[in-house]
């Protein structure tokens, strides 16, 4: 790292939003990205409409990485970011998960789903969360949204809906494959991918933030962050890398 | 406005049979806690206090995890009443009874300390019961206890949002309380509906705060 940073000729500070549920990969990312260029980053964490709301009221970010595409497009049409900086830098894959024994040879997530054989179905709130929409997307593509209705419980976020299932409160739950991949989460549990065109993609935009448009290492950063190195990086994490 | 009347409904119920299951176990906790002289009263009003200072976070946490229907107590409730503590009312009047707790023992333990123990023994001399002697001697001495404990609770439960959100599922007329509402309306940007249930709570929080100090000044201390 000391190497790195002498070989520098100006290191520079980038500081950046993340939304909570890329913090894991955001952290090699920026390990990678610091290493390679000598500039340090600072991750500030959140809920994309929470970190929304600081940018608007004068956060110090220099970009910003939601998890939907909403808040970027809506921060340029608010003037607040580059316009032409807004790119989709990870897919989300949606996971259906359940914390029965992976041997046991009992019906799948899926098909526990489809029988209706389950006490509680957790997803994030369809209006809050995209995970949560893309979700309800699935129960209507099944044709399960009626069925379904009264045993719905939902997390205000991803993260919340998943702590539903891993501690066994909701037998059953939709969750996001990156949280299956991480490092600490729960060692037993089993789960299905959501094939994708069951819903919408879950598209994550970043953007340049106009505060940040003379900053050359965030700029570097968001061009990194289409680099193949940052693309293995963030599919060994549970993301599609887009094309 | 209308659609927001089951949280507030909700909202309502859950802190009425909060309040009552705290008066239950609250009253004999604080008289024991004001009469007792054991040397381990400290740990116990500690422990009593803590839902003051720990975060929201935590209790919603260890409650998840003794909610959870593999767990001794979450299995027991499963088995005897077909659903689970988390996602269910019940599991939210359990929550909110340890949350709210301290702000229904400590003023009850502040006014039976006022009171002491001496009305009581002069009671028992006259040949009444022990229960008898606290009914009719040191609830009516107590009144303001009682009135403060009961209000505070009843708002504290009112206003609790964390443990509601950690434990509660979020689902309309079973555990979207209001300030859930309130919570969902500002994320989604519903800043109308937002201030309609934030003006509401604030209005009928003061209204009791400031009935509960009108109150109080009617029915002053009763110097023991």
């Amino acid at each position: 790292m000391a190497t790195a940073l002498s070989g520098q000729a100006h290191a520079d500070t980038v500081r950046i939003g993340v939304a909570s549920n890329f913090a894991e990969p955001m952290q090699a990312l920026a390990e990678v990205f610091a290493a390679g260029t000598g500039h340090t980053v600072i991750v500030s964490t959140g809920s994309t409409g929470r970190l929304y709301a600081q940018i608007v009221n004068g956060a110090p970010f220099d970009a910003f990485l939601a998890a939907d595409t909403v808040r970027p497009a809506r921060l340029v049409e608010d003037g607040l970011a580059v316009a032409d900086s807004v790119q989709t830098y990870a897919i989300g894959r949606l996971a259906l998960m359940d914390l029965a024994d992976a041997t046991a040879g009992t019906p799948s997530p899926l098909q526990r789903l489809q029988a209706g054989d389950y006490r509680r179905l957790a997803l994030a709130n369809p209006d809050l969360a995209p995970y949560g929409a893309a979700a309800h997307q699935v129960l209507a593509h099944l044709e399960l949204q009626t069925a379904s209705a009264s045993r719905q419980v939902f997390g205000e976020n991803i993260g919340q809906t998943y702590a539903f299932v891993a501690t066994g409160n909701a037998d059953l739950g939709f969750v996001a494959l990156s949280q299956i991949r991480h490092p600490g989460s729960a060692p037993s549990g089993r789960h299905d991918l959501v094939p994708d065109d069951w819903h919408d993609p879950i598209r994550q935009d970043a953007v340049l933030l106009l505060r940040g448009a003379g900053n050359e290492a965030a700029r570097a950063f968001l061009d990194f962050l289409a680099s193949p190195e940052a693309r293995d990086i963030i599919a060994a994490h549970g993301y599609e890398a887009p094309e | 406005m209308s659609e927001s009347l089951p949280a507030i409904l909700l909202t309502v119920q859950l802190a009425l049979v909060t309040t009552l299951i705290l008066f239950v176990i609250g009253t004999p906790l604080a008289w024991w806690l004001a009469t007792t002289r054991t040397r381990f009263k400290p740990v116990i009003e500690a422990v009593t206090a803590l839902p003051l200072v720990l975060p929201p976070t935590v209790i919603g946490f260890y409650l998840l995890i003794l909610f959870n229907p593999g767990s001794a107590i979450g299995g027991l409730w499963v088995r005897l009443t077909g659903d689970t503590l988390a996602f269910s009312f019940s599991g939210l009047v359990i929550a909110s009874v340890i949350y709210s707790l301290p702000f229904m023992v400590q003023p009850l333990q502040t006014a039976f300390e006022r009171v002491g123990r001496g009305p009581l023994d002069a009671a028992a001399s006259l040949g009444a019961s022990p229960l008898d002697a606290f009914i009719s001697v040191v609830i009516p001495l107590s009144l303001r206890g009682f009135i403060t404990a009961g209000v505070l609770s009843f708002i504290h439960t009112v206003g609790e949002f964390g443990v509601v959100l950690m434990v509660g599922g979020n689902i309309p007329g079973r555990t979207r309380v209001v300030s859930i509402a309130l919570y969902d309306h500002v994320e989604t940007l519903d800043y109308a509906a937002a201030h309609a249930l934030a003006l509401g709570l604030v209005a009928a929080s003061l209204s009791v705060l400031v009935a509960v100090f009108l109150i109080n000044r009617r029915y002053p201390v009763h110097a023991g």
